[in-house]
């Protein structure tokens, strides 16, 4: 299954992913995990939230630039290698990984990789059939 | 011969002589002139002779100065419109040298010389130096970059003219600029003004102070500068800081130059005839009223300019100069009537930022030029917002656009530029013409 990342773009300037954070914040939607790209120029903001429609129009309202993209959260096995096997599944396929992060899940303790592929589809049936568990949104925002 | 010899009264230069014909002389010398530059053009340019005929004029048309504005004037897109050598009056065998700009859409303004052209601009820059107290003997560095920039060769050629020793350094290479001026006891300097100061702050880290060199002149053109930016140079260099004024349209540096009285300057007019006009009507205006600064070449060959548009803003004084000089002054230019800028020595609208950003798919021309001054260079910026089209949530996407902006741009204007990529809706926007052009290289 998919997960929706809502994507910000962010001048390099003081405050402004501070203010990124306030909007979303204000409307009273939680962060399950972020993460921050960037270069001395612009950075991108990467967020995952179970509200994503609702962030994306409310980003969109206040004047950022919004991208939402799939990605795919693959857990990481808790135990020497985790990371290895998916990273292994990977490179024996012709799919190429964008880029990734990675958080833990409150509840349960597990870790999982947040993956961004050209091709998510594709993606998700290659890690499927490499034995890879796939995290879905229910868990994934399980209170 | 002391140091400070120079062309006033009883230690007259002969180098200086034409800057002290009697007024009505030079008006003779002026109208024999340029009766016959219009001839010349007439005869040679179709544009000038098509503009000419339109309006019933003929060479004998001119009878006094005043006739002069009767004639079209000539704009840069003239230039630009006629490409590469639409406007040149001598046949190719007998032009020796051309030279270039940056124009507006990215084609460079070509500008030509005959042999006596180039003998023309080396005797007014010869009067430009002898103007400052600079003569034979002394040892001038031309820090101006030699090449299709007129600066470089043109104060070169004025140099050996005068009879002093020329240092054809160019620009760049700061260290080395310092170590010869020390060396080779440069006595004046021509430079671009935010180049000097970049001497200036470099000079500690070799252990030196300008203010203990030999150099007591420096001849700052090919960029606006402000008389305090001019006192802070003459404080912390111990020179005189000379303003010097021209255009490749009309020869190139050698227009017109302060003195060492440094109130405005002096228009070489047995040369370049000035005339100043309303911009936003074409009328001549009287001396001492301030409009645009129009100029004819009244010996040039290869490239007569009748009635050139300068877009510069500035007025003729009426008094007459304390140095003795008979051929007027003009203030200095403060500001322009189009949105032109000059940065490090190059002409660049802000349109061919606008052209370049045109060409790449995924940004819209919203876009500010922010010009600042790091380390006594000029540096530019140009923010552009940002397009939902163009997000695509990888940085290498926006790296690659970043890039390609640049790229775009510098394709256009030549020169290096930062681009900032920002959100959109953060560029100011008043009404009816955005804000294009923020200019802060004179906050300090």
């Amino acid at each position: 299954m998919k997960i929706k990342q809502v994507s910000i773009f962010l001048e390099n300037k003081p405050g402004h992913l501070n203010h990124a954070c306030e909007v979303v914040a204000d409307a009273g939607i939680n962060l399950i995990t972020l993460s921050l790209s960037d270069t001395e120029q612009f950075g991108i903001l990467r967020i995952i939230v179970k509200e994503w429609e609702e962030a994306e129009r409310i980003l969109l309202a206040a004047g950022f630039v919004v991208k939402v993209t799939d990605v795919i959260a693959a857990e990481v096995e808790d135990k020497p290698g985790g990371l290895q096997k998916i990273l292994s599944v990977i490179e024996n396929s012709e799919i190429n990984i964008e880029y990734m992060y990675a958080f833990t899940v409150k509840r349960n303790n597990k870790a999982v990789m947040m993956l961004r592929f050209d091709d998510a589809d594709q993606a998700l049936q290659v890690l499927e059939a490499g034995g890879i568990n796939i995290i879905g949104v229910d868990e994934l925002f399980a209170e | 011969m002391n140091s400070l010899w120079n062309d006033r009264e009883g230690e007259f230069n002969p180098v200086s002589a034409s800057d002290y014909l009697p007024v009505k002389k030079l008006r003779e010398l002026q109208l024999q002139r340029l009766k016959a530059v219009i001839k010349w053009a007439y005869a040679r340019v179709e544009l000038f002779r098509k503009r000419c005929d339109e309006r019933n004029l003929i060479p004998e048309s001119v009878q006094s100065l005043a006739d002069l504005s009767k004639f079209p004037f000539t704009v840069k897109t003239d230039l630009r419109d006629t490409y590469p050598f639409g406007l040149f009056a001598s046949e190719m065998t007998d032009i020796v040298r051309l030279h270039a700009s940056s124009g507006t859409t990215g084609k460079p303004i070509v500008v030509a010389y005959t042999n006596e052209d180039i003998k023309v601009w080396a005797t007014v820059m010869a009067r430009t130096f002898a103007c400052a107290g600079v003569h034979k003997g002394d040892v001038i560095q031309n820090a101006y970059g030699y090449g299709l920039f007129t600066g470089g060769l043109g104060a070169h050629y004025g140099a050996e003219e005068l009879g002093a020793t020329v240092i054809p350094i160019s620009g760049g290479n700061t260290e080395r600029q310092i170590m010869l001026m020390h060396d080779f006891k440069s006595n004046a300097i021509c430079s671009t003004p935010s180049y000097f100061l970049h001497i200036i702050e470099q000079a500690p880290k070799l252990g030196i102070d300008i203010r203990d060199l030999p150099i007591r002149v420096g001849f700052f053109g090919a960029e606006p500068w402000t008389d305090e930016m001019g006192k802070y140079v003459e404080k912390m260099a111990g020179i005189k800081a000379i303003d010097i004024y021209g255009l490749s349209e009309i020869i190139g540096p050698g227009v017109a130059s302060m003195c060492l009285e440094q109130e405005g300057l002096h228009i070489f007019e047995d040369h370049f005839y000035p005339e100043i006009i309303d911009p936003d009507t074409g009328e001549v205006l009287e001396d001492g009223q301030e409009g645009e600064l129009v100029l004819t070449t009244l010996s040039k060959r290869a490239m007569p300019m009748i009635r050139y548009r300068t877009r510069d803003i500035t007025s003729i004084i009426t008094e007459k100069c304390a140095c003795g000089r008979t051929i007027r002054r003009m203030q200095r230019i403060g500001r322009r009537s189009d949105d032109m800028f000059i940065i490090r020595g190059v002409n660049v609208f802000p349109s061919q930022i606008e052209a370049g950003l045109l060409t790449v798919e995924e940004t819209v021309p919203h876009y500010q030029i922010i010009l600042t001054r790091e380390g006594g260079l000029d540096q530019i910026t140009v923010e552009v917002e940002l397009t939902p089209e163009a997000f695509t949530d990888k940085v290498s996407d926006l790296e690659r656009l970043h890039k390609k902006v640049a790229t775009a741009i510098e394709n256009i204007i030549n020169i290096r530029v930062t681009v900032h990529l920002v959100e959109p809706n953060t560029i100011a926007r008043s009404q009816g013409k955005a804000k294009r052009l923020i200019d802060r290289r004179q906050e300090k």
